[in-house]
């Protein structure tokens, strides 16, 4: 029980940090959100590259797998056993399938959304 | 208005004491955003017994919760709040497909949905990819050399 609520905490801590700091990116630089998600996705990649987010996954669990980051470091597992296992062709094939998952729900859904709720006018 | 009311008026909204507040929220929502991951996941792992698996379950329940919530309008609400703590989960990456797909709707499926709905989606994936393939060729290089 104590375990489970220590990965839970965890969890809150590590994905509280990567929120903030992003929010802090936004608040004091010109970031926009949709670079801000773009850089995440690409320090996921870079954070697996170096061998770093592992380590990182066994502290946090869903605390940085769950932000942008994971669906990065996802990628980059994707690109490493797709190589080790295929060789030079798993440049190409690691990536997009390791992540397909998640981007192929997301336009599903995005698709059903659009079709079945109409978009409120802005309020001004 | 008295000068300490003026005062504490500034202060309020001053962009320094605005900084705080936000990291502060966005602490708060990306950590249960992360919590709530966390505990489906063990709740996944205990029925499936599969790491990577219930990892993957755990991203597609929120994806699919957070497109729910967009389209019945209540993510907006809750982000206008949260602000990246609502942005950086994959809730954010969700939220910002659907709803340009929705707002997109009026300009036709193929060049309205279809290409809008990757306004946000293409330049993650795009950038995500090439870091991959960039990774996958010097991961490739290395190993030819027996470096890994």
């Amino acid at each position: 029980m104590e375990n489970i609520l220590l990965s839970i905490l965890l969890a809150f801590i590590g994905g509280g940090i990567l929120a903030s700091a992003a929010q802090i990116l936004i608040d004091l630089t010109k970031l926009t959100p949709a670079r801000i998600l773009v850089s995440y996705v690409c320090l996921g990649v870079l954070l697996y590259a170096v061998g770093l987010y592992d380590p990182l996954l066994k502290i946090f669990g869903s605390g940085v797998s769950v932000p942008l980051i994971g669906f990065g470091a996802s990628i980059g597992r994707g690109v490493m056993e797709s190589v080790r296992d295929e060789g030079a062709i798993g440049i190409l094939k690691g990536g997009i399938s390791a992540a397909s998952a998640g981007i192929t729900l997301s336009l599903v859904l995005g698709l059903c959304a659009s079709v079945v709720f109409k978009s409120k006018p802005k309020k001004m | 208005m008295k000068n300490s009311e003026k005062q504490l008026l500034i202060k309020k909204h001053s962009p320094h004491s605005n900084i705080v507040k936000n990291f502060l929220i966005s602490f708060v929502f990306g950590g249960l955003i992360c919590g709530v991951g966390e505990c489906l996941f063990l709740l996944y792992k205990s029925l499936t017994g599969d790491t990577e698996l219930s990892s993957l379950l755990v991203t597609l329940t929120l994806i699919f919760i957070a497109s729910i919530l967009t389209g019945i309008g209540v993510f907006d609400r809750i982000a206008k709040h949260a602000g990246a703590g609502t942005l950086v989960p994959v809730t954010g990456f969700a939220n910002a497909v659907v709803s340009e797909a929705m707002d997109s709707q009026s300009e036709g499926y193929v060049l309205g949905v279809g290409a809008k709905i990757f306004t946000v989606a293409g330049p993650v994936i795009l950038f995500g990819t090439a870091c991959g393939v960039v990774y996958g060729i010097i991961y490739f290089l290395l190993s030819f050399f027996g470096a890994v």
